[in-house]
């Protein structure tokens, strides 16, 4: 028998104010920026000021989400560390390859170079728990904490592990934000104020953040909720995701209407927001639906933003007003699935139960 | 255990453009480290690499990609791979059945972006090219190419990356996830990681020499390889020839420092044991080691220690590292070693750890320096990357 994976603890620096807070009641609807910035943790009560310097921003915010996951679940040590992150440490890869340009590859010291590499975070995390156990990092766009969370339910199934920390991160930095821009792939501020979830014009809302989960295999007083599965598909049309939910829930011994609540991606991208508003005005209709994007900005992590926020849910039975799409109601939030895409593309289903 | 059936191959690197090619290189001692024509850097002079001597445009041809292409040379090379396996394996329809894609890379489209990186704003025509940058869109590009539509994702651990990827596929076969999986790694080469590794001084500036006292340093080397691996169901359905099995894997950190490996190796003495617990074969069953052996000296010394710790008292087994003919691959290390230590399987061959001279002083172990022809039934191939990342392998005969 297959054994069953529980989140015991979640830690989040988003974009909001998510720690040393209950849920989001302290979160605000920014309408008017393109880009969203974190909003810091105090680093020195976390990591001493020495290392913070070398650190980079997203390694400092994975180190604090995966303390406070850590803390919440009240654990000190955990067999595996699995990340995912889209565009990994991108403030020290632009800062050694504007030294390799700007100097023409001559006097140049290696720690940006050293601090670059994708799997830097969940290093700098095995480092300061002295954690010898696997260590993973996946990057691949909008799945990239979905097969983290993937591998550590395998891993957890398979009892390779008892307890298992997983997180998605992604920093911002400004030279990749001005060429996103230039791209096309973040919306132009001429048309501000953005409503996500009617808006026409293309491009998103582009956001950083840090969210960690400690799973485990045991039930226990403090668990959050319990995943159910996890699945990621590359290609889908849109006329093929509601067949894919249907059957993802069918081999979950569920069907469309044991869903409780739906979290869907929507991110203000008129091209491809499609894919959630076919969902939301058919599939659907009748079930509570929840968006997220409008509060953590888009990035290539931010479904683990959406992990955090489903996990509160079932956990306080509570849905706050400011991610509801619609008004339906159920009295209780026992089943929530979770979808997510990025232009059409890396989409992920995963699964929770109370 | 039986383990997971491997039943494609597919390879690019310095020293062939199909398995087949490497494999006479290998055999015939026809190493490939010269110096640097595709890129233009100001080390030109001093390092020798391991390039896979086409251009993209080459590549491109190849691949008969259309003219507004936005693939950066490591999904060029990689796509190459992946069909070359694919086709190997015999596959007409790729989403026959579940079918996964796991990749590896480290430097993803970074030769794109540093090549463009000050023009983008001034030519329109570069922007394509902005949406290359990251590893996702490598593996994106090639189940593209292959019609691939299920589950597609990346690893990247430095220079353990694609054996995390062989890892990953045989576990989601296992697991029943998937009942297929084309795994692998890719990474061109970057003045990027060419300035990075020349920073941390272990370049050399001669001809890598593993587990040799003397040795100074790695070359760093580009290359793309892939391979399928399928269910037992799968391999009795189609009468699938199996070319040999993925049958131990284990992933371990050092847990000690950033880029530099522990005296003892203890990371690494922790991949190889997880590796014989999962295969429950004993180390004494190994009959070639294929090392990740860089030559810098700091990994040969740790990988040394570890590799005699695992042994004690018994016979280490022929050991050898392949980097002499390619260079270190980083992030694609792993999987063109998967593929030479398959072939070793197969043809019943101990590569030559070539540039070898002298023992090192630390402990008493010496590579297998000349060709030789003896049965192989197990081969264990490690590969080490940053962050303390440590994975072994272990491929059986079917």
């Amino acid at each position: 028998m297959k054994k069953k994976t529980y989140i015991n603890g979640v830690g989040c620096i988003s974009t909001q104010k998510t720690f040393d807070t209950v849920f989001l009641e302290e979160a605000a609807y920014n309408q008017n920026d393109t880009v969203l910035s974190i909003i810091k943790p105090d680093y020195k009560d976390f990591i001493s000021p020495a290392s913070s310097r070398r650190m980079a921003k997203g390694v400092k915010n994975g180190i604090v989400a995966s303390a406070l996951a850590m803390k919440d679940a009240n654990t000190e040590n955990v067999d595996m560390i699995i990340s995912g992150t889209g565009m990994g440490c991108i403030e020290d890869s632009e800062k050694f390859l504007k030294n390799i340009l700007d100097n023409n590859e001559e006097f140049l010291t290696p720690t940006s170079f050293i601090q670059s590499t994708h799997n830097t975070v969940g290093a700098q995390i095995a480092l300061t728990l002295q954690c010898k156990g696997y260590n993973f990092t996946y990057v691949n766009g909008a799945i990239s904490f979905e097969s983290a969370l993937l591998d550590a339910k395998m891993q957890i199934e398979e009892d390779e592990a008892n307890t298992v920390l997983v997180g998605g991160i992604d920093e911002n930095a400004d030279y990749t934000l001005s060429l996103f821009k230039l791209a096309g792939f973040i919306k132009k501020e001429q048309d501000q104020p953005f409503n996500l979830l009617t808006e026409t014009s293309p491009g998103v809302v582009y956001g950083e953040g840090a969210s960690f989960f400690i799973l485990e295999n045991e039930k226990k007083e403090n668990t959050y909720a319990e995943i159910l599965d996890v699945e990621i598909i590359n290609t889908l049309e849109e006329n093929e995701v509601e067949t894919q939910i249907v059957s993802f829930l069918k081999a979950n011994q569920l069907q469309i209407s044991d869903v409780d609540a739906v979290v869907l991606g929507f991110n203000g991208d008129a091209t491809f927001d499609g894919y959630y508003k076919n969902l939301a005005e058919n599939t659907f209709a009748q079930t509570p639906q929840l968006y997220y994007k409008h509060l953590s900005g888009e990035y290539n992590t931010a479904s683990a933003f959406a992990l955090w926020m489903a996990s509160k849910i079932i956990k306080t039975q509570e849905i706050p007003e400011i991610v509801k799409v619609n008004q339906v109601e159920k009295p209780v939030y026992k089943t929530i699935l979770l979808y997510n895409q990025y232009n059409g593309k890396n989409h992920s289903f995963t699964l929770l139960s109370k | 255990m039986k383990g997971v059936a491997i039943t494609g191959m597919g390879i690019l690197s310095s020293i062939g453009n199909s398995v087949e090619e490497n494999f006479d290189s290998l055999r015939n001692e026809k190493l490939a480290i010269t110096r640097i024509e595709n890129i233009t850097t100001v080390h030109a002079d001093v390092i020798k690499v391991g390039e896979i001597k086409k251009t993209n445009q080459e590549l491109i041809d190849e691949l008969q990609l259309t003219a507004d292409n936005n693939f950066s040379r490591t999904a060029l090379i990689g796509t190459l791979a992946a069909k070359q396996a694919v086709e190997n394996a015999g596959i007409s329809s790729i989403n026959e059945f579940r079918t996964g894609l796991i990749s590896a890379t480290s430097v993803g489209g970074m030769d794109m972006t540093e090549k463009h990186y000050y023009d983008y704003f001034t030519n329109p025509e570069l922007i394509k090219y902005i949406g290359c940058h990251d590893g996702g869109d490598v593996a994106e590009k090639i189940a593209n190419e292959l019609g691939l539509k299920g589950m597609v994702t990346t690893i990247s651990t430095a220079c353990s990356s694609a054996a995390n990827a062989i890892m990953l596929g045989a576990r989601l076969i296992k697991n029943g996830k998937l009942d297929r999986v084309i795994v692998g790694g890719t990474d061109a080469l970057a003045k990027f990681t060419i300035n990075g590794f020349k920073t941390l001084m272990i370049l050399s500036d001669g001809y890598n020499k593993p587990f040799d006292n003397n040795r100074k340093g790695l070359n760093l080397g580009e290359a793309a390889a892939f391979l399928v691996l399928e269910s037992d169901e799968i391999v009795k359905k189609q009468n699938k020839k199996v070319l040999a099995r993925v049958s131990g894997y284990g992933n371990a950190n050092d847990a000690f420092h950033q880029t530099a490996s522990s005296e003892n190796g203890d990371g690494a003495f922790l991949a190889m044991k997880k590796a014989f617990e999962i295969s429950g074969l004993k180390p004494s069953e190994i009959d070639y080691i294929n090392v990740h052996g860089t030559a810098t000296p700091n990994n040969d010394l740790s990988e040394g220690r570890a590799i005699l710790r695992i042994y004690q008292d018994e016979k280490v087994p022929d050991f050898s590292s392949t980097k002499p003919f390619t260079g270190h691959t980083l992030a694609a290390a792993a999987a063109i070693e998967a593929v030479y230590s398959v072939l070793a399987i197969q043809n019943g061959i101990v590569y030559p750890n070539l540039n070898f001279e002298t023992p090192m002083e630390e402990f008493d172990l010496q590579p297998q320096t000349t060709l030789k022809n003896k049965n192989i039934e197990h081969v264990l191939s490690n590969s080490f990357g940053f962050g303390g990342n440590c994975s072994t392998l272990i491929f059986s005969k079917d």
